[in-house]
C-alpha cells in the first residue's frame, strides 16, 4: 500500500464523513462547517493529483470566500433548527430508482479500473505557468466573459439584497 | 498508485450526497450548500481526468466552475435574503406562492 493510496484514503474518508454529516445535521451552521471540511479535504485530493493551483484556489475561493458568505448569511438570518416536515411524494417516487441507477453506474465504473500514475507535488501536469498560458491564450474569450458574469452577479446581488424602501426612495 | 476509478467513486459519492441533500433537506440554505457539494464532486472528476490524460484544460474548467459557483453563491444568497424578508421563513415548504 503506497503512501499515495493511504493519503487518498485519509482525505477521501474526511470527504465522505463531511458529506454524510452535512445530510445528518439539522442546524445549517453545522452543515456549513462539515462542508468546509469536505472542501479542505478535496484540496488535499487535488494536491495528490498534482494540481496545486486548483488546490490553492479551492482553499482560498471555496473554503474561504464562498463558505464565509454562507456562514455570514446563516448568522444574518439567524437560521435555527430545521423543521421536520413530511417529504414530497415525487422525490421518494423518483429518488429511490434514481439512487439505485446511480449506484449501479458507479459500481460499473469502479469495476472497470484503470490506473493513474502518482504525481509528485510540483511535477506534472498542473503547473501554474501552463495554466496561465492556457487561460490567457486558448481560453481568453471565456475568461473575459466570466468577468462580465461576475460583474452582473455583483450587481444582481446588490439589487436583490438591498432593502425595498431604499430602492423606492431612490425612485422618488 | 491510485486508480482513476477511486477518484471517480469519491466524486460520484459526493455528487450523490449533494442530490440527496437537495431532495430531503427543508432549509433553503442547506439546499444551497448541497448544490455546492454537487459542484465540488464534479470538480474532483474534472481534476482526476485532467491528471489521467495529462490534459490541463480540465483544470482550467475547474477554474471556470469555481467562478460560476462564486457568482451563483452571491446571487443565490441575495435571493435567500430577499425571500426571508418577504416570507419570514427559511423553510422551503412555506415558500409556496407558485404552487397550484
Amino acid at each position: 500500500m503506497s503512501l499515495h493510496l493511504i493519503l487518498f484514503l485519509v482525505f477521501g474518508a474526511i470527504c465522505v464523513a463531511g458529506a454524510v454529516n452535512l445530510l445528518v445535521q439539522r442546524h445549517p451552521i453545522n452543515s456549513a462547517l462539515s462542508l468546509i471540511a469536505v472542501m479542505a479535504a478535496l484540496a488535499g485530493e487535488y494536491l495528490l493529483l498534482g494540481a496545486e493551483f486548483v488546490a490553492a484556489i479551492q482553499v482560498i475561493v471555496y473554503a474561504g470566500a464562498i463558505m464565509v458568505l454562507f456562514v455570514f448569511v446563516i448568522m444574518l438570518l439567524n437560521a435555527g433548527e430545521e423543521e421536520e416536515t413530511k417529504g414530497s411524494r415525487v422525490a421518494s417516487l423518483f429518488g429511490v430508482p434514481g439512487m439505485l441507477t446511480g449506484a449501479v453506474l458507479m459500481a460499473w465504473v469502479v469495476l472497470r479500473r484503470s490506473g493513474t500514475e502518482p504525481v509528485s507535488i510540483g511535477a506534472l501536469p498542473g503547473h501554474p505557468t501552463e495554466i496561465a498560458h492556457l487561460l490567457f491564450h486558448d481560453f481568453l474569450l471565456p475568461f473575459e466573459v466570466t468577468s462580465v458574469l461576475i460583474l452582473i452577479a455583483i450587481m444582481g446581488a446588490v439589487v436583490l439584497a438591498s432593502k425595498p424602501e431604499a430602492t423606492e426612495r431612490k425612485a422618488d | 498508485m491510485v486508480p482513476l476509478s477511486y477518484y471517480l467513486f469519491l466524486s460520484g459519492f459526493l455528487f450523490t450526497c449533494g442530490v440527496v441533500g437537495f431532495l430531503i433537506k427543508r432549509n433553503i440554505i442547506t439546499i444551497f450548500m448541497s448544490i455546492e457539494l454537487m459542484l465540488n464532486g464534479v470538480n474532483l472528476s474534472f481534476v482526476a481526468f485532467a491528471a489521467h490524460w495529462r490534459a490541463l484544460a480540465g483544470q482550467v474548467f475547474v477554474f471556470f466552475v469555481m467562478v460560476v459557483a462564486a457568482a451563483e453563491a452571491a446571487v443565490g444568497l441575495a435571493i435567500i435574503i430577499a425571500v426571508f424578508r418577504t416570507r419570514e421563513t427559511l423553510n422551503v415548504d412555506q415558500v409556496n406562492l407558485l404552487k397550484l
